[in-house]
């Protein structure tokens, strides 16, 4: 019998035409096909021609329909009418809010530029926003990074030249064992499953080392539920038992790290951990061929890993030397170090046993010739197909810089990096800390700023410190206190200022940046910092800029807001010059370009600051005449060069024959290129360049062709990292430049040139007995920080955040289902819902960052669940260290680089009888925007 | 009553592989974002901005922790967490048809998809009552009944490219553990897929045949049995640094 079937379209109209650009609902940064109808957004996917996501897209970015049209968009610019904090605003014109803003600038600029604190929070405009602050002339510019994961980065760049994310990517192809490491999952999320997706198609082994077991771990074939802040013990107690049983790569070892460098092993010597260098200042090994010592580049040289020499009665001894009488000390065993990790001995030693048998046995080997940065010829490409992969987990602890630097450790000694099968650098990446910029912080009032605000500092001689040793940045970076901030210390810059330490700033310019809430550590006492006033009822912080797109909560902290587009209405260049979205195989960079035109009186931040300098007549930005040098920020992205024929974007440049990819003259049809090609550019690195690029001649000289570098820059990965050791030297009274007593013996202890473990700083400050659990957030895979809140569907998806615990936590506090628990540290107290969680560390609790909301922001109803039963653990961190009676204010940071250490926090709990709303609660804030409507049926097409 | 063909020409489906899922929910936005503006009514959502925000989905995502039972190899096993998405599993047997009483819903001859046909839908939500897997939803700005299509709207739709054809949600999936394809073809990716990692019917009991299948989560955390084995690779070279140092020597010799 037949049944009669409905008539059905099955070729409907998809759309009128699709635009291509890039993705800004996280910071991962992939390809996306805007499908328009009538000229409105109808639907948007990934990119299938994309280097970064090849097609896919994750929630958040299949979601950017409802960020773009979400109705917390803030509509024009606005001054403060109420007080600070209250959300009261009233409506201006941009000439009014840009005249306002030169008010407050142009003086500061003229007598003390460092009055203004310009400071940028997830802003992909790096490169562009420091050049905009150094051209104002004030050294206090910063973006993100060192609230984030400024310890990876940094770890990664002194060792061996870049790290994770961004800077590189296991080889997902042929690496057999992966193992991933306290990993956020809203940073490279795309790359990262999908690799995952082929590691499983593949049958590789994946390795999951977190607290916590969702998302990634929950696939991992095995997870290592592994206690908070160890990491850094765990991995040095792998690389103990490898070097115990011999398995490590000694030819990498020898060829491409300094290893066999020789070191002065003699403490008496003034050169005590300093590299034998001859005249040239070249590090000098001893060459096996001869037995004597030779320049580690020379042509043919062998360098021996246990070479030693006396000279002029000093003795001198390899790194290796020193990483044997270190790492093969029993305090690393597995006997010992597995109980302080929550980690048994026998399983530590089962994983460092697979990593040697899949580094060893598993061995690839391509048949690809390669000639090295010494003039020799290797006939094949040998890897060893073990990779890992870490991220803020590791690295948002108070140790976190040493623990990410012994994990690259642990790849180097296995020849796991830039080898077939192990970790890769993407272009511009590597590149070595020598080869970046050194921080510049020389203001001169009506002048630029004398270089780049964030670099590398390689001895204490590149601190930022005045003559009598007291910081020149608000945010005490490049000082004693940590020596390798590279990234600033966005974290501490309210809270410095306001305590006038080590000054008072005049204007505090923010940029997306949410520190009136989740941004913040010790989030209510930030409240009260911008709101304090002083004996005259003046504001403490006097003038507060800040540019959003959003209605967040830090508006209405703000007194002067310049209001932003969404991401699909404005331009954006992911530049080499900044972070880049290269793949291993290739440079790549894109744009963005207003699929939609605006309709609110809103602008894009990057053209604001133009049209602002303009204003300010920053150098650099106008022409001699004074008049504007660019339009707008494409202007800039086309026209601006950072150097002759060096620009934002690398593709489509004007060269001498025509268009060339690099370095070239500007194009003015560059977007247009740009755009026809589906917004981003790639540029191919040949086969015989493919890996071991920091050695490699094909690769280093096809980099100088594209504009990476000017001449070839090869270089040895610091295992020994030397730069550390001056510090360390100055600590025990080398030098003229000299660290405050108090801390002379932490700058010993922790700037070790070998990677190291210490307890979190804050441990010795805390009673363990009385906090024995550690808090963290994760973010979860479908939010992307405060953002995602306001998108109507990715909020019903994680609404609220209860605090997960243990089986152990659970049942000892007899919790059922629905109670609630206080939770308390040594700074603050929350009251909030709790859940059980099996899959947990047993001590440890954690929940989603970021969901919760305070009411009146993000133009939600004030019933929320984000607002009445979300929270932050952010009022539980300090964002100084308990005070230890000095007078002094330490920060909660990693005591190098300055890393905010949220991972460290320590609670207790207790079952709590459950309140009307999760505590502490906050009044309203009067919305700009009002609230959103009562129900959404979005279709756009007829 | 609503009568169900004998048989199909195709039976479309997807196979969902849980060992790879990562619970991610792009699936699930990707889904709301192409049916919101395509296939019938829009995908609604009431109260977006307040108190209990709650829209029409084809496609969730749940996640389930799960404690496996203690072997005498692995005596303390881990908790492990399972992301289970779910949608219309598109039934051979599907109770949601036959109970819907003006014929609304049906399920295609040419390749077995359940669809709704929502001008002919009176909301009386008799067929989410009848499915055991939950996996209709009534909006409730329309009144009509909505669930998963299989992008009936996307796998036939020459406006797209060719490689686009398949459904939103396997278009999309980074982890790529959603697979589209026909179910009655032995050769096919789908059937090879199921037929080497044991492919599962969800909740077989309720007889009703679902097309669409799921591959289970491999085993985990299994490394006991592997720690003997692996022993001999961590036997020691040195245990003090100088013979280490002397190890060096040797082996250095060797290159």
């Amino acid at each position: 019998m037949s049944i009669p079937m409905p008539n059905l379209d099955t070729s409907p109209h998809v759309s009128d035409e699709v635009r291509k650009t890039t993705c800004y609902m996280c910071a991962c940064r992939c390809g996306i096909n805007v499908h328009m109808k009538d000229g409105k957004v109808a639907y948007i996917e990934g990119n299938r021609d994309h280097p970064v996501n090849k097609g896919v897209l994750c929630a958040k970015g299949s979601a950017g329909i409802m960020q773009h049209n979400a109705p917390s968009r803030l509509r024009a610019p606005m001054r403060r009418v109420g007080p600070r904090g209250s959300g009261q605003f009233e409506e201006i014109s941009w000439d009014e809010a840009l005249e306002q803003a030169v008010g407050w600038l142009k003086p500061i600029r003229e007598t003390a530029p460092e009055k203004l604190a310009f400071f940028t929070g997830r802003d992909q405009s790096q490169s562009f926003t420091g050049l905009w602050a150094q051209q104002f002339g004030t050294p206090n510019f910063a973006a993100h990074g060192g609230f984030c994961s400024v310890n990876m980065a940094t770890a990664g760049i002194y060792t061996m030249g870049g790290a994770f994310w961004e800077f590189g990517a296991p080889d997902w192809e042929r690496t057999k064992l992966f193992m991933i490491f306290g990993v956020a999952e809203d940073h490279d999320s795309n790359p990262i499953k999908m690799g995952l997706g082929r590691l499983k198609e593949r049958g590789a082994k994946v390795i999951g080392v977190n607290p916590i077991r969702t998302g990634y771990n929950a696939v991992a074939d095995e997870w290592v539920g592994i206690t908070p802040g160890m990491d850094g013990l765990f991995i040095l107690s792998l690389v103990h038992e490898l070097m115990r049983a011999g398995k490590i790569d000694l030819e990498y070892l020898a060829r491409f790290t300094n290893a066999p460098v020789l070191l002065d092993s003699d403490p008496k010597s003034d050169d005590y951990g300093m590299f034998l260098r001859d005249d040239d200042g070249k590090m000098l090994v001893i060459d096996r061929r001869t037995g004597k010592p030779a320049p580690f580049d020379q042509k043919g040289v062998q360098p021996d890993l246990n070479g030693h020499i006396r000279m002029a009665g000093v003795t001198h001894v390899t790194v290796m030397n020193q990483m044997a009488e270190r790492y093969l000390d029993a305090k690393y065993s597995p006997d010992v170090v597995g109980p302080q990790c929550g980690i048994s001995a026998e399983r530590i030693r089962r994983i460092a046993a697979e990593i040697a048998r899949v580094a060893f046995d598993e061995a690839i080997e391509l048949d690809h010739s390669w000639t090295d940065f010494r003039g020799d010829t290797h006939d094949k490409m040998v890897g060893r197909p073990v990779s890992f992969h870490a991220m803020r987990g590791i690295s948002a602890h108070s140790n976190g810089f040493q623990t990410c630097r012994s994990l690259h450790m642990l790849q180097i000694i296995l020849g796991s990096v830039e080898t077939p099968g192990g970790f890769r650098f993407k272009p511009p990446y590597p590149k070595p800390s020598t080869a970046h910029p050194k921080p510049h912080f020389t203001a001169t009032p009506g002048k630029p700023l004398d270089g780049p605000h964030l670099g590398y500092p390689q001895g204490p001689e590149d601190l930022a410190l005045h003559e009598d040793g007291s910081p020149i940045r608000i945010d005490k970076a490049f000082t004693w206190e940590h020596p390798l901030s590279a990234h600033g210390l966005m974290h501490m810059v309210i809270s410095n200022a306001h305590a006038g330490d080590p000054y008072k700033v005049d204007t505090l310019f923010l940029y997306m940046a949410n520190m009136a809430w989740n941004s913040s550590m010790n989030t209510r006492s930030v409240m009260e910092m911008l709101t304090d006033t002083d004996e005259n009822g003046d504001y403490v912080i006097p003038n507060i800029i800040y540019s959003d797109a959003y209605s967040s909560e830090m508006v209405a902290y703000a007194d002067l807001i310049l209001p932003d587009t969404t991401y699909l209405e404005r331009h954006d260049c992911i530049s080499l010059l900044d972070r880049p979205i290269s793949e291993p195989e290739a440079a790549a960079d894109a744009i963005r370009w207003p699929v939609v035109e605006p309709d609110r009186d809103v602008r894009g931040f990057q053209s604001v600051l133009i049209d602002l300098a303009a204003r300010l007549g920053l150098p650099g930005f106008v022409n001699d005449d004074g008049s504007a040098k660019f339009e707008d920020y494409a202007d800039y992205i086309v026209n601006h060069q950072r150097k002759p024929g060096i620009g934002p974007l690398a593709g489509w440049r004007m060269g001498e024959n025509g268009l060339s990819d690099g370095r070239g003259e500007p194009n003015e049809a560059q977007i247009d290129s740009y755009i026809a090609n589906g917004g981003f550019g790639v540029f191919h690195i040949p086969d015989d360049a493919q890996f071991y690029k920091p050695w490699n001649n094909a690769y280093q000289d096809w980099a100088v062709n594209l504009g990476l570098y000017d001449a070839p820059a090869p270089y040895l990965f610091d295992i020994y990292v030397e730069p550390l050791r001056k510090f360390q030297r100055a600590a025990e009274g080398h030098g003229d430049r000299q660290p405050p007593e108090h801390l002379r013996e932490r700058l010993k202890h922790t700037m070790d040139p070998l990677p190291l473990w210490y307890a979190p700083l804050s441990d010795e400050r805390e009673d363990l007995e009385e906090f024995p659990v550690h808090a963290l957030t994760q973010r979860p895979m479908a939010m992307y920080h405060s953002w995602g809140t306001q998108n109507a569907w990715l909020r019903q998806i994680h609404g609220h955040n209860p605090l997960y615990l243990p089986t152990h936590w659970w049942e000892k506090l007899g919790l059922s289902d629905g109670d609630w628990v206080r939770v308390t540290s040594s700074h603050g107290e929350i009251t909030v819902p709790a859940a059980h969680m099996a899959a947990l560390n047993e001590n440890t609790v954690w929940t989603w960052n970021a969901i919760g909301k305070r009411k009146g922001a993000w133009a939600l109803e004030d019933g929320a669940p984000e607002a009445t039963k979300g929270f932050l653990l952010n009022h539980l961190i300090h964002e100084l260290l308990p005070p230890k009676g000095d007078g002094l204010r330490w920060a909660n940071s990693d005591p190098i680089t300055g890393q905010a250490a949220w991972f460290d926090l320590r609670v207790k709990m207790e079952k709590a009888e459950a309140p009307a709303e999760s505590q502490p609660g906050f009044a309203p804030i009067k919305s700009p925007v009002g609230t959103g409507p009562d129900q959404l049926r979005w279709k756009v097409g007829k | 009553m609503t009568q169900l063909p004998d048989s199909t020409q195709r039976k479309l489906g997807l196979v969902i592989d849980l060992d790879t899922c990562v619970g991610c929910h792009a699936c699930v936005v990707s889904c709301k974002g192409w049916n919101t503006e395509n296939y019938g009514a829009p995908l609604s959502d009431q109260d977006p901005y307040g108190a209990d925000p709650s829209g029409t989905f084809l496609n969730r995502v749940h996640s389930y922790e799960v404690q496996p039972l203690a072997t005498s190899a692995m005596p303390h096993p881990a908790a492990q967490l399972i992301h289970f998405p779910k949608s219309c599993l598109h039934c051979e047997d599907a109770p949601c048809v036959t109970v819907c009483p003006t014929g609304a819903s049906y399920k295609r001859v040419e390749d077995g998809i359940v669809l709704v046909n929502e001008s002919d839908c009176i909301g009386c939500g008799l067929c989410a009552w009848a499915c055991p897997y939950g996996a209709r939803e009534l909006d409730q700005a329309e009144g009509v009944m909505k669930k998963c299509t299989l992008c009936v709207d996307r796998i036939y739709n020459e406006n797209l490219p060719e490689e686009d054809r398949e459904p939103a949600c396997v278009r999309t999936c980074p982890a790529g553990a959603r697979h589209f394809g026909d179910f009655s073809d032995p050769d096919s990716a789908v059937s090879q897929l199921v037929a080497e990692r044991g492919g599962m019917d969800l909740m077989p009991e309720q007889g009703t045949k679902p097309v669409n299948k799921y591959l289970p989560p491999r085993p985990k955390d299994g490394w006991q049995g592997e720690t003997d084995v692996l022993a001999p690779y961590l036997e020691p070279v040195a245990e003090e640094p100088q013979g280490f140092l002397g190890w060096l020597d040797k082996t250095l010799e060797k290159l």
